[in-house]
């Protein structure tokens, strides 16, 4: 087991230094540098070209790359994510509590999938080829197809306008309701699948026939002998599915002026400030990268052959 | 949602007739293949379908519920938003071409070289796979944009971009599994040279697989690319791209639904039908992985 989370993290360093190079030549590959943006149409040109060459120097722009890298990994292993240029403050401030409300709105929003996905796909396994099969199957068909903005503004559209049942604006927890349900559900349709499959291949081994000959009865049989172990090949998903909820959240965010990162990010490109833009990449990337380590290592703990394995 | 077939078909690709009767006789590919010829046929013939100019602006007319003047209503300056999805249908075929064009051409050609290449061109190619692949889906393409600037082609460089790992991965992982094979080593003993047997032998059996991947990506491709316009950073209005076309209606959703109702359906049904195509697709040409 130490030598198989040893191999994992060991794994993970070209992924870290690939996604600082690609995160850092962002900022070089940009047409426009960042401090002639901020400046252009602002002042005469002898003011700007000035004021340009002093900004360029404080952030460090007339460096060769190979230098500017290096300072750029030193400043953030020291914490600091640079100044947003638009928001003229350090973007860590900024983040920080958007932050905080994405990683809200993606653990709710995955607990609507979990528990709608994986109630939708037992039920399919165990009822198989029934109508309840066909209809799981059909929604979760649909889920796949629709467009996550969408499948929010039709929320707002049936609850806000038509039924009247939440404000148009809502306030506290109910903002987080229709944003979490419009990702969830989404998200479950994939979820459903895999656990109806792999509560299929469960059901149909030999140790689950044994314990129906002792006379377990179904229930106990699917929730207690199989389920567990249907539920293995499920969470590995959930790993790549935190990173679809991140993705949606970009999207879902912006809709329901959801203050996360992800409708900062929308923001961060159109205003082209890059430092913010960076660090939301960054820092998603990071979440996304430790979330799968958990889920591997999870995975590897609860079943040992996929030590073996690899 | 991952899209990685585990299983690469061995079995010789059947001739093309038996194929498209197999493929006629399954529903999921009839109902899924005449959305899409629907689709097709509209986007050719759009301007004698269209009743009206879709960038055509009629402040008059401006969000008028559907009638039997204009069919889906109006958006907020009064142009006919039927002929507006009409056009639309031109914008949604060329992202699903030139996404997936970009993906599955670097993508196969990235896999092929891993899967025949040295091991050293194996473990670049490959470590360069698993960096994309570290990022999701969604913040690999925001990058891109980030650095190329919204508009419908960067849009559509990025997603192609986004989607490359997943086929330098399948089509490694076939690769790996057909040099194996008897024909490989064969055409090999014949003095067939690297490259030939790579682009002659190798990939004619690797394209089952590859088709199939195709079908499910490019649904998936047409749903991020609709979900850049509508936050901004796609196809920039007035061009009828359908996700374009919900950014100014959403704010008009609690007076005129229709002019949300349209686009967002039209979407819907598309990216259903090539779902639908993908997995009539799946049943014809690998009909193990059927239930």
């Amino acid at each position: 087991m130490t030598q198989y989370v040893a191999k994992r993290l060991l794994l993970l360093i070209p992924v870290v230094i690939g996604i600082l190079l690609i995160t850092f030549l962002m900022k070089a590959l940009i047409p426009t540098d960042a401090v002639t943006a901020m400046y252009s149409g602002q002042l005469s040109e002898k003011d700007a070209a000035e004021a340009i060459a002093t900004l360029r120097a404080k952030y460090h722009l007339d460096l060769p790359w190979y230098q500017q890298f290096f300072i750029y990994v030193r400043d953030l292993l020291q914490g600091d994510f640079g100044d947003s240029i638009r928001l003229r403050k350090p973007v860590m401030e900024e983040l920080g509590y958007r932050y905080v409300n994405t990683i809200i709105l993606t653990l709710a929003s995955l607990g609507i999938a979990l528990v709608v996905g994986l109630t939708a796909g037992i039920l399919a396994a165990v009822k198989r080829n029934s109508w309840l099969d066909v209809t799981a199957t059909t929604v979760g068909l649909f889920g796949i197809s629709m467009p996550a903005f969408f499948f929010g503004l039709l929320l707002i559209l049936v609850f806000a306008v038509w039924l009247r049942w939440l404000p148009v604006v809502p306030k506290g927890n109910l903002a987080l309701l229709l944003p979490a349900l419009a990702l969830g559900l989404i998200e479950a349709a994939p979820i459903s699948q895999v656990a109806r499959t792999s509560m299929i291949d469960v059901l149909s081994r030999d140790y689950i026939q044994a314990a129906r000959a002792r006379g377990a009865s179904e229930l106990e049989l699917v929730v207690r002998h199989a389920l567990p172990n249907a539920l293995i090949v499920v969470l590995t998903l959930v790993g790549l599915q935190i990173g679809n909820l991140l993705g949606g959240a970009f999207i879902i965010e912006s809709i329901f002026s959801w203050h996360g990162i992800g409708e900062l990010a929308v923001n961060a490109i159109q205003w082209r400030d890059f430092a913010l833009t960076q660090a939301i990449i960054l820092i998603s990337a990071a979440t996304y990268l430790v979330v799968n380590l958990v889920a591997d290592i999870l995975y590897a703990w609860l079943d040992p052959r996929v030590e073996l394995s690899t | 949602m991952s899209l990685v077939l585990d299983e690469p078909i061995m079995a010789t690709p059947p001739r093309w007739r038996m194929f498209l009767l197999r493929l006629l006789r399954n529903r999921s590919a009839l109902v899924g293949g005449t959305i899409l010829l629907l689709l097709v046929l509209s986007a050719l013939f759009a301007p004698l379908l269209a009743p009206y100019d879709p960038f055509k602006v009629n402040p008059i007319q401006r969000l008028r519920p559907p009638s039997w003047d204009h069919f889906m209503g109006t958006d907020e300056v009064g142009r006919d938003l039927f002929s507006r999805l009409i056009f639309g249908t031109r914008y949604f075929l060329l992202i699903c071409v030139v996404t997936a064009s970009i993906s599955a051409s670097i993508g196969t050609l990235l896999g092929l070289l891993a899967g025949a290449g040295s091991r050293f061109v194996e473990n670049l190619i490959m470590r360069v796979i698993d960096v994309m692949l570290a990022f999701p889906y969604i913040l690999m393409v925001l990058v891109v944009v980030a650095i190329l600037g919204p508009s419908l082609w960067t849009g559509m460089v990025s997603i192609g971009i986004a989607g490359i790992p997943g086929y330098a991965r399948l089509v490694r992982s076939a690769v790996l599994t057909v040099r194996r094979e008897d024909y490989v080593l064969s055409a090999r003993a014949l003095g067939a040279s690297e490259s030939e047997i790579l682009f002659g032998t190798i990939l004619p059996n690797v394209v089952s697989p590859l088709i199939v991947y195709l079908a499910f990506s490019m649904p998936l491709a047409a749903l991020v690319t609709s979900s850049l316009s509508f936050i901004g950073l796609g196809t920039q209005p007035p061009a009828p791209e359908w996700g374009a076309m919900l950014v100014n209606s959403r704010t008009y959703l609690f007076s005129a639904w229709w002019a949300v109702a349209g686009p967002g359906m039209a979407l819907f049904i598309s990216i259903f039908g090539l779902n639908i195509l993908g997995n009539g697709l799946r049943d014809v040409l690998d009909p193990r992985s059927g239930r």
